[in-house]
């Protein structure tokens, strides 16, 4: 009979073996070899992010959220559900706030992205920054990007703000901690200051 | 996700003919969906065919309709004015659908066109008639709290997940379509499929057929109308029950009236003998409860979702009285 210290040893060793070989599974899989006219093969595209053109070789089925994080090393967008659930992905794309991980890079070359980094100008805080910071808007801060973006876009769109309207117009954006009276206060006083 | 080939078209008809050259293929238009349904392996299409070049993003008004492009994003058709004057349903169904963020991205296409959210569709773990034709059905016997009431087969109860589809049933609204073989109109009633015993078949449109325009027609009694949504939480989530109404209302007594109900249907459900009833009856309390009993009448609950049929007559109830408020 084998001992359990025995036991334990093998089915370590054999969670090793079936986690390396997904591994290389995986590893596969991100990098088929294709010829590089195939359009399954990564591609060059150029985006305008934070008012950078930035140009990057990525696979089509590459998010944008993951094009942000992975490629261009932006990882201030964070990556909460993946399905559209959370709005921690949330960026703008030609002025409108949307949810980067529902969407592929390459459906957005020669598109103008602003993330959380382009969000503050020349170094000072956007008022809806500020108001945050004022108000406490945020416990553990994983949101936090997400609803900032969020919030920016929201005020662009000129809509007349109340408690009910933000809470309304800010609802893509979950937050875990629960910070949601104060990200309203933050919300509110920012719409009443820019 | 699996590696597709990516193909951008810019005219209907080289989109047509991309995806007659591939088995299998797929459009994306807003990608909230078909991304999403990729990324847990329940669609893996060799080819992804990006729509956004195709230019049908307009919203027109003609002397008696509204006619929206299919790649109009949601939130330009909610907040469009004459939408909002004239067919406050539609305005409201689609204000109420998903986040301000995916309602930038979904297309008014895509949106007709969205799967189902049940769970099990979802998990290709377990068996599915939906997603796996003949595999059979891991809700029935399951957890069906979100599960529909009417319209269901044995081979499928799953609820159909749009908001707008339903303002749209009650509508009458027509949905142009062009294919290979031409271009054809297909009114909104004959567009969904009841489930029988082929609940993979959800539309009447030809595979590869691309939604061109969908057109609302501008009822003369539209602007009384509305859409009531009624979920778990205040926003951000798919309907328990949802009722579109509208009424042509003279001194207290109901002439015309449109309704159809969300949420507890495999497909968006127009209820034609509650119309019936509400033609020419006082616009009252009990004249709605008689609607809503025969608009239910053959609801057949299962166990986790009986409650539907009770939350979805007072829904009607109370959206009836809110368009006669
Ligand atoms: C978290 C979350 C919450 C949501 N809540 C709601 C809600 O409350 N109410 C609601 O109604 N919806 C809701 N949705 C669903 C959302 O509205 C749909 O995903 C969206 O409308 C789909 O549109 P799209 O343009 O993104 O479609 P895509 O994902 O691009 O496409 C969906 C399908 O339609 C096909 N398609 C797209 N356009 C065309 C066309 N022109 N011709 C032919 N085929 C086409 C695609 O091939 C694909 O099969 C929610 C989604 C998420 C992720
Ligand atoms: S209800 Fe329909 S979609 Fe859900 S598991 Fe059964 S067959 Fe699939
Ligand atoms: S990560 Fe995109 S919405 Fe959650
Ligand atoms: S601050 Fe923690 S999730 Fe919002």
């Amino acid at each position: 009979m084998l001992s359990r210290r025995r036991f334990f040893f093998r089915a370590a060793i054999s969670t090793l073996a079936a986690q390396i070989g997904l591994h290389f599974r995986a590893a596969a899989q991100r990098l088929p070899t294709l010829h590089p006219n195939d359009s399954r093969a990564a591609r060059a595209i150029t985006i305008n992010v934070n008012g950078v053109e930035r140009t990057l070789t990525v696979e089509p089925r590459v998010t944008l959220l993951d094009a942000l994080r992975d490629r261009l090393g932006l990882t201030g967008t964070k990556k909460g559900c993946d399905q559209g659930t959370c709005g921690a992905c949330t960026v703008m794309v030609n002025g409108r706030r949307i949810d980067s991980c529902l969407t592929l890079a390459v459906m957005h070359a020669g598109d103008r992205v602003v993330t959380v980094e382009g969000i503050a100008q020349n170094g000072v805080l956007h008022p809806v920054q500020r108001a945050f910071i004022t108000h406490d808007g945020f416990q553990c801060g994983f949101c936090t990007p997400g609803q900032i973006v969020s919030a920016v876009a929201l005020l662009n769109e000129g809509k007349r703000l109340d408690r009910e309207t933000i809470r309304t117009e800010m609802s893509g954006n979950l937050c875990r901690c629960g910070c949601y009276p104060h990200i309203v206060d933050a919300v509110l006083e920012a719409a009443g200051t820019s | 996700m699996n590696s597709f080939r990516y193909a951008k078209p810019s005219s209907p008809s080289a989109a047509l003919t991309e995806f007659a050259g591939e088995r299998g293929a797929r459009y994306v238009a807003g990608g909230t969906n078909i991304l999403d349904l990729m990324k847990i392996a329940v669609e893996s299409p060799p080819l992804l065919i990006d729509i956004n070049a195709l230019p049908l993003t307009s919203i027109e008004v003609t002397g008696d309709a509204i006619h929206v492009g299919a790649l109009a994003r949601l939130t330009d058709v909610a907040e469009n004015e004459s939408v909002r004057t004239h067919l406050p349903l539609v305005a409201i169904a689609l204000a109420q659908s998903a986040s301000p963020q995916l309602r930038n991205m979904a297309t008014i296409g895509g949106n007709l066109l969205q799967r189902t959210r049940c769970p099990y569709f979802r998990d290709t773990a377990t068996p599915c008639n939906k997603r796996a034709p003949k595999s059979g059905c891991g809700a029935l016997g399951g957890e069906i709290r979100r599960e529909a009431v009417l319209g269901t087969s044995e081979h499928c109860i799953a609820t159909h997940a749009s908001d707008l589809a339903v303002a749209l049933a009650a509508l009458d609204a027509t949905v142009h379509v062009t294919g290979l073989s031409g271009n054809r109109e297909i009114a909104l009633h004959d567009f969904y499929r009841l489930p029988g015993d082929t609940p993979h078949v959800e539309t009447s449109l030809d595979p590869g057929e691309l939604i061109v325009t969908v057109s609302l027609p501008l009822l003369s009694y539209g602007a009384r109308s509305t859409y009531l949504k009624v979920r778990d939480r205040a926003q951000y989530d798919f309907a328990l029950a949802s009722a579109a109404v509208a009424l042509d209302l003279s001194g207290g007594t109901i002439r015309q009236a449109r309704v159809a109900l969300g949420g507890v249907a495999t497909i968006p459900w127009r209820l034609p003998q509650a119309e019936v009833l509400l033609r020419n009856a006082p616009a009252t309390r009990d004249t709605f409860e008689q609607a809503a009993d025969a608009a239910l009448a053959e609801a057949r609950g299962r166990g986790g979702n009986d409650y539907k049929i009770a939350l979805a007559k007072r829904t009607l109830v109370r959206a009836l009285e809110i368009a006669t408020a």
